[in-house]
């Protein structure tokens, strides 16, 4: 990456908003506050951040279960979105969506998706509206290692690929599908080689180095936006969290989140290049950023907590839009 | 005004659509001509019933697409093409194969408008084929409007003649919300009166295809057909009021009441398996609010509760058939 200064603040201020809206989110889940199912982003953050720091709104992803990260890389509201996930009234879905279905059209997000493997198709569809609008529009189609098996991914990559689409797709390996570990679920073993077989080019990288993210994401839309079809970057990123909010994590040696947090923490690595390899940024102005974005949480929060929920009258409406 | 066969009015409805609007788009299996455009004479099949021959030729590759044999990946490509400006007209062959895509129907395409808290509207189209008859058996001859209509955020359409499936058609394109157009296989070669202009049926109207007195007959489909040739047939006789729904999702239930009420008996026919069906739907509908008008217990005439059956002997049993109509009008006039 370049090192152009506001490109810097803008990803690390991304990482950082993503780290802290999801640790909050869990300590608001675990009191309870936050209703329904929730599935945490924490250890991927620079995987959401290096694939939309690439796109405009008018480019369009869809989203996982797992989505909040994707939403707010990609520009949504951090307000509507705490309310969402609240279920409040004047959310980002206006309470019918909550944590697994937030969604932003204005801003190219598809939505988060319950059904896992559910949204590449739907990227497929974007990559097509783009390439018949010829708007030079791509489409990301954010997927774990888990969603990897299902049929419906399997059908887009062929599908992109025959059609010549401008799609990448953007693979975060998290170890974990759902409870079951990547060394079993995944037959082949190599996540990247099974995806270039469908003849598109493939790559892996780390997916907890910001720089390795972007330079590969950006390679791939570059080919995208000049119509050279669809690409696909395998993203290694274990999750902090477990699979949901409340997962005893019986199947995981819980040590192994101690080390990635030592380790592997993208927010660490990206401060160490920028402040001290690189000397691009002052820590001061890092944690200038930290400063600010604690703050648009806990006012976030709070204004959640007092936000009124949904109207009796609401349930009914949104089905269609004619009756 | 000219005589068309069902084939030609849906193959006009797409082109009108075509013409008027560029965000349309086709896109399935084997719709050029299954080979994606690239052979001598591109577009010469139009899918293997001939729908949409000639529109690859009008409209080009970009707007005519041929895919894999990949149901999720069409549907999904029609659902995420709609939240992003296009209004696709997907076709989906038989709708037997909307179970292989069953997730991008009903959790995806149908649910974007409320999950989205009303920023999305999704304008897409599904057509496929449906019924018995053909002697295709159980993976290609399924009536499934029940299981789409049970859906909210889902429309369907469910044209009874050629007139109908070209103006259902066109109105189901400039639809925001998805529809599920169902053409009966049966059906595609019969003619009948069709403008050549492009006009619109409103989503949710009944047509009233027989007026009568005598006995309320709610028939779907291809129904219509066989009750329109018992009302024709017992004319003079008994006189029945034939109404044709139209559209499953909307239902226009107060056309239905209103007969009902004049009538005070009731028929359903509907080709599709009986539990959970339009057909108890009606008769639900009908026990609710006119439960006082009945001058005796409504009668289901339905498919039974199997799978559409090879034989060419079962699967005549299968099918509802003019006579089983005719002996319920009867029993409800004698009752």
């Amino acid at each position: 990456m370049e090192p152009n200064k506001d490109q810097l603040l803008k990803a690390y201020r991304i990482m950082k908003t993503i780290r802290e809206f999801e640790a909050r989110i869990a300590k608001e889940f675990e009191a309870g506050t936050v209703p329904g199912f929730t599935h945490l982003y924490m250890g991927q953050e620079a995987v959401a951040t290096g694939v939309c720091m690439h796109l405009t709104d008018a480019d369009a992803i869809s989203s996982t279960h797992r989505g909040h990260g994707h939403c707010i890389a990609k520009g949504c509201d951090v307000r509507k979105m705490m309310l969402e996930l609240f279920c409040k009234r004047d959310g980002t879905c206006k309470g019918k969506g909550g944590s697994m279905h937030i969604a932003d059209i204005s801003k190219g997000m598809l939505g988060a998706n319950a059904i896992v493997g559910a949204g590449a198709p739907l990227a497929v569809g974007a990559a097509l509206s783009a390439k018949v609008q010829k708007n030079g529009n791509v489409a990301v189609a954010f997927g774990g290692d888990g969603a990897t098996n299902q049929g419906t991914v399997f059908e887009s990559m062929n599908f992109a690929v025959v059609l010549k689409l401008p799609l990448i797709f953007a693979i975060e390996n998290n170890g974990y599908g759902e409870h079951t570990g990547i060394d079993y679920h995944l037959g082949s073993g190599d996540l990247t080689s099974r995806t270039a077989a469908f003849g598109m080019p493939a790559v892996k990288v780390d997916g907890t180095d910001f720089f390795a993210v972007y330079e590969a994401v950006g390679e791939a839309v570059k080919r995208a936006r000049n119509g050279e079809g669809p690409s696909a970057v395998e993203c290694v990123a274990e999750r902090w969290r477990g699979h949901f909010e409340g997962d005893p994590q019986t199947y995981r040696n819980l040590d192994e989140i101690k080390e990635l947090q030592e380790k592997k923490d993208c927010l660490k690595k990206f401060r160490d290049v920028v402040v001290t390899k690189k000397k691009w940024l002052k820590a001061a102005e890092l944690n200038a950023i930290d400063k600010e974005v604690l703050e648009l949480i806990d006012s976030s929060v709070e204004e959640a907590l007092a936000a009124p929920p949904p109207a009796p009258e609401d349930l009914t409406t949104d089905v269609y839009t004619s009756y | 005004m000219s005589v068309k066969s069902f084939r030609v009015a849906i193959n006009e409805a797409l082109d009108h659509e075509m013409g008027r609007d560029p965000r349309v788009i086709l896109i399935g299996e084997d719709i050029v001509g299954g080979h994606g455009g690239s052979a001598n004479n591109p577009g010469a099949g139009g899918g293997i019933m001939g729908i949409t021959g000639g529109l690859f030729q009008k409209y080009g590759p970009d707007r005519v697409i041929d895919t894999p044999i990949s149901e999720s990946a069409i549907i999904g490509s029609a659902a995420g093409g709609a939240l992003t400006g296009l209004r696709p007209v997907a076709e989906m062959m038989f709708a037997d194969f909307l179970g292989v895509c069953f997730d991008q129907m009903f959790n995806q395409a149908a649910k974007f408008r409320y999950m989205f808290g009303g920023q999305a509207s999704t304008p897409m189209v599904v057509r496929c084929m449906t019924g018995a008859g053909f002697g295709a058996a159980a993976q290609h001859s399924q009536a499934l409007w029940p299981i789409f209509t049970h859906i909210p955020g889902l429309k369907v359409a469910l044209p009874s003649s050629p007139y109908d499936a070209k103006g259902l058609l066109i109105s189901a394109i400039r639809d925001d919300d998805p529809v599920i157009f169902m053409e009966h296989k049966v059906m595609y070669d019969d003619e009948g009166e069709v403008p050549d202009e492009a006009y619109t049926i409103p989503l949710g109207e009944a047509n009233v295809t027989r007026e009568g007195d005598d006995v309320t007959v709610v028939a779907f489909g291809r129904m219509v057909q066989f009750a329109n040739k018992v009302a024709d047939k017992l004319a003079g006789e008994i006189s029945l009021d034939v109404i044709d729904p139209r559209t499953t999702s909307p239902l226009d239930t107060e056309v239905i009441l209103e007969s009902v009420a004049h009538t005070g008996r009731l028929v359903v026919v509907d080709e599709a398996n009986p539990l959970c069906s339009l057909a108890s739907e009606v008769i639900s509908r009908v026990a609710e609010e006119e439960l006082g008008s009945l001058l005796a217990p409504p009668k289901k005439i339905t498919a039974p509760h199997t799978p559409v059956p090879a034989s060419p002997v079962l699967e005549a049993l299968y099918v509802p058939s003019q006579e089983k109509i005719e002996t319920a009008v009867r029993e409800l006039m004698n009752g």
